[in-house]
């Protein structure tokens, strides 16, 4: 399932960014393709982006609200809410795992060999602080003398944008490198501390910063796409918790709000069966595989977690 | 929540969002998506 998903990673990354011109017209794709939005985290500004990101996109509805509104044009932003919602509505937060191009440059970091942590848990609140503030209420309510908003997530937090759009746009238009400042330079450190902090620590912008994440997050556990924990099957070994992704105790809660549905506790990490998939009457996984059976679970590559990574789990030195 | 409003759930809100979605079409929306996307986006390459 691993190498499935990785496959589609691998190809929704390309297709998200699949306009192959740029390096010949110097500038990005203008097609109509630009429309409709990806379902990842993927700078529109980017040469090779074929698509709208989401957030832009929200941020740009949210900044021009109201000057719209005065000029008697009512633009709130329902098409990019109601697409996401739909993403979320059929699988949650499944997107992160499997389509989000961002998430796997994360995730091959995290390869990196290097001294693994993890962060507080508490930290992983602060990507609906972002949601809240830097897409919805800062582009809202902030506005220059004309009456627009900015795009205050775009502007000076995404490390997405100075990754895919702000160092190749300033490789393709030596026109850039002169307007570069302290802006820019803020924006590059962002994008080294998310870099040097994924060698570290599992997917440290999905957890604590993304919006995106936080946006499909809500949706988990009124999805239609579900997962489940059977505590009768579970051995306690805390297999599912080291090899997370993203760092979640599926035990704890099978929908919780960080869960990716990468599927990698089901299909790999849990040697008894304990989680399932379910979707719509069609359930997947939740059977202790024969080879499995018996394994002493393994601690993936990279995986090395503090002790006390197994919480939770009565008798085995806390919860979270 | 109890299993069968957890059943329903789901469909309310794959419905809700598909009348959000519509509704943002109709309106334009796309249109506008489409106009902001394919202009270089200054902010988000960290000089505008």
């Amino acid at each position: 399932m691993e190498v499935l998903r990785r496959w589609v990673q691998a190809l929704a990354t390309v297709l998200s960014n699949g306009y192959v011109m740029f390096p010949f017209t110097k500038t990005i794709y203008q097609g109509r393709l630009k429309a409709f939005c990806v379902p990842g985290l993927n700078c529109y500004s980017c040469p090779a982006a074929a698509g709208a990101c989401p957030i832009g996109a929200l941020q740009n509805f949210f900044a021009f609200l109201q000057v719209g509104w005065r000029q008697g044009t009512f633009l709130p932003g329902f098409y990019v809410i109601g697409f996401l919602g739909l993403l979320g509505g059929f699988v949650g937060r499944m997107p992160c795992a499997w389509l989000c191009p961002f998430g796997l440059l994360q995730e091959l970091l995290y390869r990196i060999p290097a001294p693994k942590k993890e962060f507080p848990r508490f930290l992983s609140w602060g990507k609906y602080g972002f949601l809240l503030f830097f897409v919805i209420l800062f582009p809202l309510f902030l506005l220059d003398e004309f009456g627009y908003g900015i795009t205050w997530f775009c502007k000076f937090v995404c490390p997405a944008g100075t990754l895919e759009a702000g160092l190749p746009l300033m490789g393709l238009q030596p026109a850039f490198r002169e307007l570069a400042g302290a802006l820019f330079s803020l924006k590059v450190s962002i994008l080294v501390a998310v870099v040097a902090a994924a060698a570290i620590v599992r997917r440290p912008f999905c957890r604590v910063v993304c919006p995106l994440g936080a946006f499909y997050s809500l949706f988990n556990r009124g999805s239609l796409f579900r997962m489940a924990y059977h505590p009768d099957r579970c051995i306690h070994c805390g297999a599912c918790s080291r090899n997370c992704p993203m760092g979640v105790a599926p035990y704890l809660g099978p929908n919780g709000k960080d869960c990716i549905r990468c599927l990698k506790c089901v299909y790999q990490s849990c040697p008894a069966g304990a989680l399932s998939w379910e979707c719509a009457g069609l359930k997947g996984g939740g059977r202790p595989s024969e080879e499995k059976v018996g394994e002493v679970p393994q601690v993936a590559h990279g995986d090395q977690l503090q002790a006390g990574a197994v919480q939770g789990f009565p008798g085995k030195g806390g919860g979270q | 929540m109890n299993g069968n409003s957890s059943r329903k759930l789901p469909f309310f809100l794959i419905l809700l969002s598909l009348l959000l979605f519509l509704t943002g079409f109709n309106l334009g929306e796309a249109a506008f998506v489409w106009e902001r996307a394919v202009q270089i986006c200054l902010s988000c390459i960290g000089i505008g």
